[in-house]
């Protein structure tokens, strides 16, 4: 299709509409040549781009590989940024193929907004960071507290509520975004700022005496974060599902970017990963793509554990632990279903 | 007589004097600043007090300012150099140094190509030449690598003059079309190229095939002459009727209703055959991929232009003694005016997907702009109907006595008075729609804000605010400065009356 804007939007109007809307999800993505993923502006660790205009990040690494699954190209995606107003409009209004950006799964998002949460990559929550000079090292000690809380957020209803059950009073200073409450928690407007701990973790990495500041132990909200689709799709669902699956189960039958090209090549002794890598069964064909298309995913990201440690792991400037984020079998909550 | 008084007089000075200087401390610095500055007790004060003032801000900032670090790979870099330094302040400008194309431009993708060609013609040809690296069926993956260290050994100013040509060219012939609208001394033949300029901008911004703005001239310039021909001919009615049946033909589908198409619009049709003749084009990009200050001024020279003559219209309209007109103009003008800019931007890239058939293809920016231009074109309208209600009724029943019909009477005698009063009102609502232009960071348009979100997201530069935000406002700071400039000698040079 012509992109020239005088054609796109003189001519197409008319013609374009009865088209596309027989296609699928999948046969659009595939006549288009790109997915749109709608990703976030600018997060650290989550989605960011480099000087060349390059993005990367843990949820760009999702998009990167549902865009492998599909097209077999991890460049072949366009990130359209979206705010947290527009985010679900776009994808409900056909904007995006698949949001991921760090939305989190509640039950009226799911159910209401008429979208699909098709899994969970990332398991977040709310927390606090004070200033070690403040002596406290627990949440309940903030009695009294000025706490740095972004309006109109889950978080702020969260703080309420944690701070109602533990009888203990604060005073809100309200911000509008991450940036203005890093600038106001530095400057001493409030004694506590609270979000997202892995937002707290990237925040605390940028401060010139990261020592001096402490996220304490206390996490009171659950902020499952995962990948969005629109309802009505289902085939185009059990993709992006699965990709997130085989990324997880990839890490947990040990196979990296680096083997995986060697593990497909000849099955091996583990039907699991023969499953998984195409050499045994036709899981691809199910779900309307190649046989290898987990091979070209994880050839080409890695592995969920391989994601997580160059985009957010204990060696980058935003250093998470692993945490809930483990796999099932190390103590954290990632299970994938068994690919069979 | 001089003979008689040169006689009877005892002395008579026969060379002036030389002025004497003025005594000191009346004169020169001194005195001006006995004047303007210590004229009484309490005017000393407040000048001791506001160079009190005047100092200590610029103590605060200009060690942060002069002392900056412009050559570091991340904050934690610019801090190590400045705690070398032994310095207490010190602004990292390294960022800007790293990202000011991206706050130029944003994610508009570079000349890559050309580039290479130019000045990496051996590292092109080690990694297999243009057709491996930048030909059809290249690895993707291998091109972004090859293209980022490319970048990172020509180092940003030749990317900048090379690889974004595009936009630079199109912004030196916009102060080419401009000129002569600007400033009337110019040659007026000039004005044809200022005509052709926005299909030119358009070819050089978006790219794609040469004959799609070509065609889309062709089909305005083949109405236009039909509405001249058939008007002369058969009377302006049917004259502006057969233009309105060109126009749809060309660009859009009247046999739609019935369920037919193929045959319309024409539009399509004529730039495919011309394509097919003679294939020549720039690379396609789209919408998508503008950013930075580019977008601000896309958005804005095109709202400007284009808010301008509609507003004028709106503001005839509103004036007008036919009611229908009027109260459409009217109910336009206060429905505009009266809802939130950022609301009309939320419905162009919201709502409006809700009201087009599915999987339509109207382009983001576009819709801004449409929305923009209307927005300041209901502004203009109340500004201009302003200097309409200045002007003395003696010029209107002036120009009837004259026997001019309605538009003759307001082109040769109300508009330009009228429009010359509106001047700082007008100028004033196109700074304002410049800066509004800001506000497409919140449908997630890439604007210069909205870009330092983006780079304050990379590891690197987490933390750093305060040298991405001077850096947008110096940029906008020149644009309005111009503008205001500009508005001023246009108000200076039009002052015929009222000195």
């Amino acid at each position: 299709m012509k992109k020239s804007v005088f054609l796109g939007t003189l001519a197409v109007a008319g013609l374009a509409a009865g088209i596309a809307s027989a296609q699928t999800t999948l046969e659009q993505v595939q006549a288009r040549g790109t997915l749109l993923c709608g990703s976030n502006e600018g997060l650290a660790g989550f989605a960011a781009p480099d000087a060349n205009g390059v993005w990367s990040g843990f949820d760009v690494s999702l998009c990167r590989a549902v865009a492998t699954a599909v097209l077999g190209d991890p460049q072949a995606v366009e990130f359209v940024p979206l705010t947290s107003q527009t985010r679900f409009t776009a994808l409900a209004a056909g904007e995006v193929d698949v949001l991921v950006r760090n939305s989190t799964w509640t039950f009226s998002r799911d159910t209401d907004l008429a979208l699909d949460f098709v899994g969970v990559n990332y398991y977040d929550g709310q927390g606090f960071m004070v200033n070690t000079a403040l002596g406290v090292s627990s949440a309940t000690e903030l009695d009294g507290a000025t706490v740095c809380i972004q309006t109109g957020t889950t978080t702020e209803l969260n703080l309420a509520d944690f701070f109602r059950v533990n009888n203990i009073s604060y005073e809100p200073v309200p911000v509008a975004t991450n940036a203005e409450g890093q600038q106001q928690y530095l400057a001493g407007a409030c004694d506590v700022y609270t979000t997202d701990v892995s937002g707290l973790a990237a925040t605390r990495a940028t401060f010139e005496d990261a020592a001096s500041h402490v996220i304490l132990p206390e996490i009171v909200s659950k902020e499952p974060l995962g990948p969005v689709v629109r309802h009505g799709d289902s085939e185009w669902g059990d993709i992006v599902r699965w990709t997130l699956n085989a990324l997880i189960a990839a890490e947990e039958y040990g196979v990296t970017s680096a083997n995986v090209r060697e593990l497909a090549a000849a099955p091996t002794a583990n039907p699991e990963i023969n499953r998984l890598l195409g050499t045994e069964g036709e899981l691809g064909a199910m779900i309307g793509l190649s046989n290898d298309w987990a091979v070209n995913v994880i050839a080409a990201v890695g592995n969920y554990g391989e994601v997580f440690e160059q985009n957010i792991g204990e060696n980058t400037p935003v250093g998470l632990a692993r945490g809930l984020n483990a796999q099932w079998t190390d103590g954290g909550l990632l299970y994938s279903p068994p690919f069979r | 007589m001089s003979e008689t008084h040169a006689h009877s007089a005892a002395f008579v000075r026969t060379a002036i004097l030389p002025p004497a200087a003025p005594p000191p401390g009346q004169t020169g610095v001194l005195r001006w600043m006995r004047e303007n500055l210590f004229s009484s007790i309490p005017n000393a004060l407040l000048t001791l007090l506001a160079l009190y003032f005047v100092y200590t801000i610029l103590a605060a900032i200009l060690p942060w300012t002069l002392n900056g670090i412009w050559d570091a790979g991340s904050l934690t870099e610019c801090r190590a150099i400045r705690d070398e330094r032994g310095l207490s302040t010190a602004a990292c400008w390294a960022v800007i140094n790293e990202r000011w194309l991206q706050l130029l431009f944003g994610f508009y993708p570079i000349d890559a190509p050309l580039l290479a060609r130019l000045f990496y013609a051996d590292e092109l040809a080690a990694a297999g030449g243009m057709d491996a690296v930048f030909g059809p069926g290249s690895n993707a993956t291998a091109r972004i690598e090859f293209v980022g260290t490319m970048r990172a050994e020509l180092g940003n100013a030749l990317v900048f003059f090379f690889g974004y040509w595009r936009p630079l060219l199109a912004l030196a012939l916009l102060v080419v079309a401009v000129a002569p609208v600007l400033y009337n001394n110019l040659p007026r033949g000039m004005l044809i190229f200022s005509l052709i300029y926005p299909f030119l901008a358009v070819f050089l911004l978006w790219g794609g095939s040469i004959w799609g703005p070509i065609s889309v001239a062709l089909g305005l310039a083949l109405s236009l002459y039909i509405l001249k021909y058939a008007g002369a001919r058969f009377g302006g009615l049917l004259g502006g009727l057969a233009m309105i049946v060109t126009l749809l033909c060309f660009f859009f589908n009247p046999l739609s209703l019935l369920g037919i198409s193929g045959l319309f619009p024409l539009l399509p049709h004529v730039s495919g055959l011309l394509g097919t003749i003679l294939p020549f084009g720039l690379p396609a990009i789209t919408s998508d991929d503008f950013g930075g200050f580019m977008l601000a001024i896309i958005i804005g020279t095109s709202g400007i232009v284009l808010s301008l003559p509609l507003g004028i219209v709106l503001a005839l309209g509103r004036q007008s003694s036919m009611p229908l007109i009027k109260w459409v103009c009217v109910t336009f003008i206060e429905v505009i005016r009266g809802v939130p800019l950022i609301v009309w931007l939320f419905t162009a890239s919201l709502l409006l997907n809700y009201f087009l058939p599915p999987g339509t293809n109207f382009d983001l920016l576009l819709r801004v702009i449409i929305m923009v231009t209307l927005f300041a074109s209901a502004y203009l309208a109340e500004v201009v109907r302003g200097g309409l209600a200045a002007l003395p009724k003696g010029q209107y029943e002036a120009a009837d006595s004259l026997g001019l019909d309605y538009w003759k009477s307001m082109r040769l005698i109300v508009l330009p008075q009228a429009l010359k009063i509106s001047i700082p009102g007008i100028v004033n609502t196109f700074i304002g729609l410049f800066k509004d232009t800001t506000l497409v960071v919140f449908i997630g348009l890439r604007d210069p804000l909205g870009l330092t979100n983006a780079i304050r997201a990379t590891g690197e530069w987490n933390g750093i605010y305060w040298e991405l935000y001077v850096f947008v406002a110096l940029l906008f700071f020149v644009f309005c400065f111009f503008m205001s400039r500009y508005s001023m000698y246009l108000e200076r040079k039009l002052a015929t009356d009222r000195r």
